[in-house]
């Protein structure tokens, strides 16, 4: 039996609203299946099972807000095999006769065993289900020690979740990503001490080698600068891993695998940073793919909850109507933030002469606590050199 | 204006009123002529009325309890008086096989009008044969409705609703009452027999009472109430046919309930009521349901013993602190 709990959909996430169940009890889900809907501040996003088995409850109703790690659904084992078919000889035999006895009581039945069970009153359930906690986990100040209503409450009151919207996916609510934005960056710069580093980047060889491949390719194949720019990031990042991962209880916990998240402006305003997962893996079709799909479901609310949850870097890259550079701030709790300024053509020193070539700046936003700029230089010259090779992208 | 007035004088001019307004009533009963009355209620009334209209009768309750019921059957309006209710099982085969079962058996070709007042409960020191309370038992029976009157006005009141009642009607009035004084409101000339009433808002716990039990309810809910605790107290006033919906309701509202009832505790009356909720209110309650019930004695002579063997104001309020304020 997992547990399927309510995922932090980033780290300032404290609670999300279930929308919608994707699944009911009895269906069979495998790890990546898309089992619910949460409303966050960054919108509906659709969150995924790690579990494989089969539903076998739903514990949170839809419209309920409950906090990071509650309790959502219960999923069972797989059973192995459909159960089996009843003995089909069993149907067509007249049932036996049993012989005539007085009935015997049965005596020396073994003791019922004693069972523990959290005390919460019957009301005091009800509630914590409406409130989405798990009562269980409460120190009751009840009859016996059980668990009241009004330890549901006030337990509900520390958690601090704003009253329940409408149980229903919503267009993206600017005011409250606004929110979500202010509360993010303002921890990251009262927290992070941040550096900065920034370095120019010719990109001559990348955009010819971007021409010719796109040349070839139907337009909807075609590649954009920018899936070249994520992934000689992501390369880079597999040779500077001291900047792919979080800062987490004063120490640096280095990412399992490359998940880079790609900031994505949104038309309403406000922005958000899914990750493409394993993107240091991923061939550029597929990145640019993925890459297309993460901003349509981002400006729809359908982000996914893997995404949300799992950048280890955040890349911002502000395209042709940016700047020529971003200072950014991080995302806590990553260590990195790197930023891909505005294509422009600027005068470049090729052996002795002078070129008009293009150029993009690129910087890095880093943690002091986690990295040093030695570190980060190494970053940001690794990119510098694969941007000159672009076939090997 | 208000005048004040005793619960017996009240259960006087109940009776008074009923002979005056109908010649088909008629009193009957052990002590009430002469002497006026085992507490009094019926004093005056003879000397009022007649001979025929106020009966001295026999140390017979089967005997007099069935005549009122065959008096009822033929059109008369007898209300007849059981001194206290531990006489009142000499007439229970009269009440529970003839009373309630008549008009059932009958078709409805015979109604039994009949109403049977009936001392009831302790603390008189009148001991083991005189201080019982055995109302629950006939809150058992189908066919009957049971009144216990607590509140002034249902002394005064109650009795013309049940004279209405085409069935018998037993009102149990509980001796401690008869001397408690109260105001009745002359905006009130009538009472309803079929409805458990709120007698004190409250929002912490709902303690269900009746009888004399209403009056310690209410008296443990003003020392709670000193203690910030807010206790809503519910008169029961009818035992038969139950009004759940009013307990329910409230219940719902304060998620814990305390019952009490002065009969003792094994298949009792509260046991029913505490059921009622567990089956219709489980999942509003907060708590467990409790109960305080005479103690499961014979009542001792003693006033020490009798009073440690009835439920008392400290009592239901310990109960509620459990509830409410648990150690």
């Amino acid at each position: 039996m997992t547990d399927f709990l309510m995922p932090a959909l980033g780290a300032d996430m404290e609670a999300g609203m279930l929308v919608e169940w994707l699944v009911k009890p009895g269906d069979r889900i495998k790890r990546g299946d898309i089992v619910a809907v949460v409303e966050t501040q960054k919108g509906a996003i659709e969150v995924e099972t790690f579990a494989e088995g089969i539903v076998s409850e739903l514990v949170v109703p839809i419209g309920t807000k409950v906090p990071v790690g509650s309790l959502l659904a219960r999923i069972g084992e797989a059973a192995g095999e459909e159960p089996p078919a009843p003995h089909p000889i069993a149907a067509v035999l007249p049932p036996p006769i049993a012989p005539i006895t007085s009935p015997v009581l049965p005596t020396g039945a073994a003791p019922i065993a004693a069972v523990h069970r959290a005390k919460v009153s019957p009301a005091a359930r009800g509630r914590a289900t409406e409130l989405g906690i798990d009562a269980t986990t409460l120190s009751g100040t009840g009859v016996e020690g059980a668990v009241t209503v009004a330890d549901v409450e006030t337990a509900a009151r520390t958690i601090a979740v704003p009253a329940a919207a409408p149980a229903r996916r919503k267009a993206l609510d600017a005011a409250e990503m606004r929110k979500a934005i202010a509360a993010a960056m303002g921890r990251s710069k009262r927290e992070i001490p941040h550096y900065y580093l920034t370095h120019t980047v010719e990109l001559g060889a990348s955009l010819s080698w971007l021409e010719a491949a796109n040349a070839a390719q139907p337009v909807p194949k075609r590649l954009i600068l920018a899936v070249l720019l994520l992934k000689a990031a992501a390369l880079a990042l597999r040779d500077v891993p001291q900047l792919n991962g979080t800062f987490v209880n004063g120490a640096f916990c280095p990412g399992e695998g490359i998940h880079i998240g790609w900031a994505i402006s949104l038309r309403g305003g406000g922005l958000v940073a899914p990750a493409v997962l394993e993107t240091d893996k991923r061939s550029l079709s597929e990145l640019m793919s993925e890459m297309r799909g993460l901003v349509q479901r981002a400006r729809a609310g359908g982000l996914r909850s893997s995404e949300l949850a799992s950048p280890t870097v955040t890349v911002t890259s502000l395209g042709e109507r940016g700047a020529e550079a971003v200072m950014g701030i991080i995302y806590p709790p990553q260590v990195a933030l790197i930023g891909f300024g505005m294509v422009v053509t600027r005068p470049w020193v090729v052996g002795s002469r002078i070129e008009p070539r293009p150029v993009v700046t690129v910087s890095l936003a880093a943690d002091h606590r986690a990295s040093d700029g030695h570190t980060g230089a190494l970053l940001l010259n690794a990119i510098e050199q694969l941007l000159q090779n672009p076939e090997k992208l | 204006m208000t005048a004040r007035i005793t619960y017996r004088e009240a259960c006087r001019q109940a009776l008074r009123e009923a002979l005056l307004s109908d010649p088909k009533t008629f009193l009957m009963g052990e002590d009430i002529g002469r002497y006026g009355g085992c507490y009094a209620v019926t004093k005056g009334l003879l000397d009022e009325f007649g001979e025929e209209r106020v009966r001295d009768t026999p140390l017979s309750e089967s005997a007099y309890v069935g005549a009122g019921i065959g008096a009822a059957m033929v059109g008369m309006r007898p209300i007849v008086e059981i001194m206290t209710i531990n006489f009142s099982l000499l007439a229970l085969d009269q009440i529970v096989n003839n009373a309630a079962t008549i008009p059932h058996m009958s078709g409805g070709q015979f109604a039994v009008p009949l109403v049977i007042r009936i001392a009831t409960g302790g603390g008189r020191r009148v001991a083991a044969q005189h201080s019982h309370s055995l109302e629950g038992w006939y809150a058992h029976i189908p066919g009957l409705r049971i009144l216990a009157p607590a509140a002034i006005e249902d002394a005064r009141y109650m009795l013309a609703a049940a004279l209405k009642d085409p069935n018998p009607v037993l009102i149990f009035e509980h001796v401690m009452l008869y001397n408690n004084e109260g105001e009745l409101d002359p905006a009130i000339a009538e009472v309803d027999i079929a409805h458990a009433k709120v007698r004190r808002v409250g929002t912490g716990v709902s303690v269900i009472a009746y009888g004399n039990g209403l009056i310690k309810a209410l008296s443990a809910a003003e020392t709670l109430a000193a203690e910030g605790i807010s206790a809503e107290i519910i008169d029961l006033r009818v035992l038969r046919p139950l009004d759940t919906s009013t307990l329910l309701a409230s219940v719902t509202k304060t998620r814990r309930c305390v019952i009490v009832d002065e009969g003792w505790k094994s298949g009792s009356l509260a046991a029913e009521i505490g059921m009622r909720i567990a089956e219709n209110a489980f999942f509003d309650l907060d708590a467990p349901l409790r109960r305080v019930c005479g103690r499961e004695v014979p009542i001792p002579y003693a006033a020490h013993l009798e009073d440690a063997a009835l439920p008392q104001p400290a009592d239901i309020a310990a109960a509620v602190r459990g509830l409410v304020r648990p150690a």
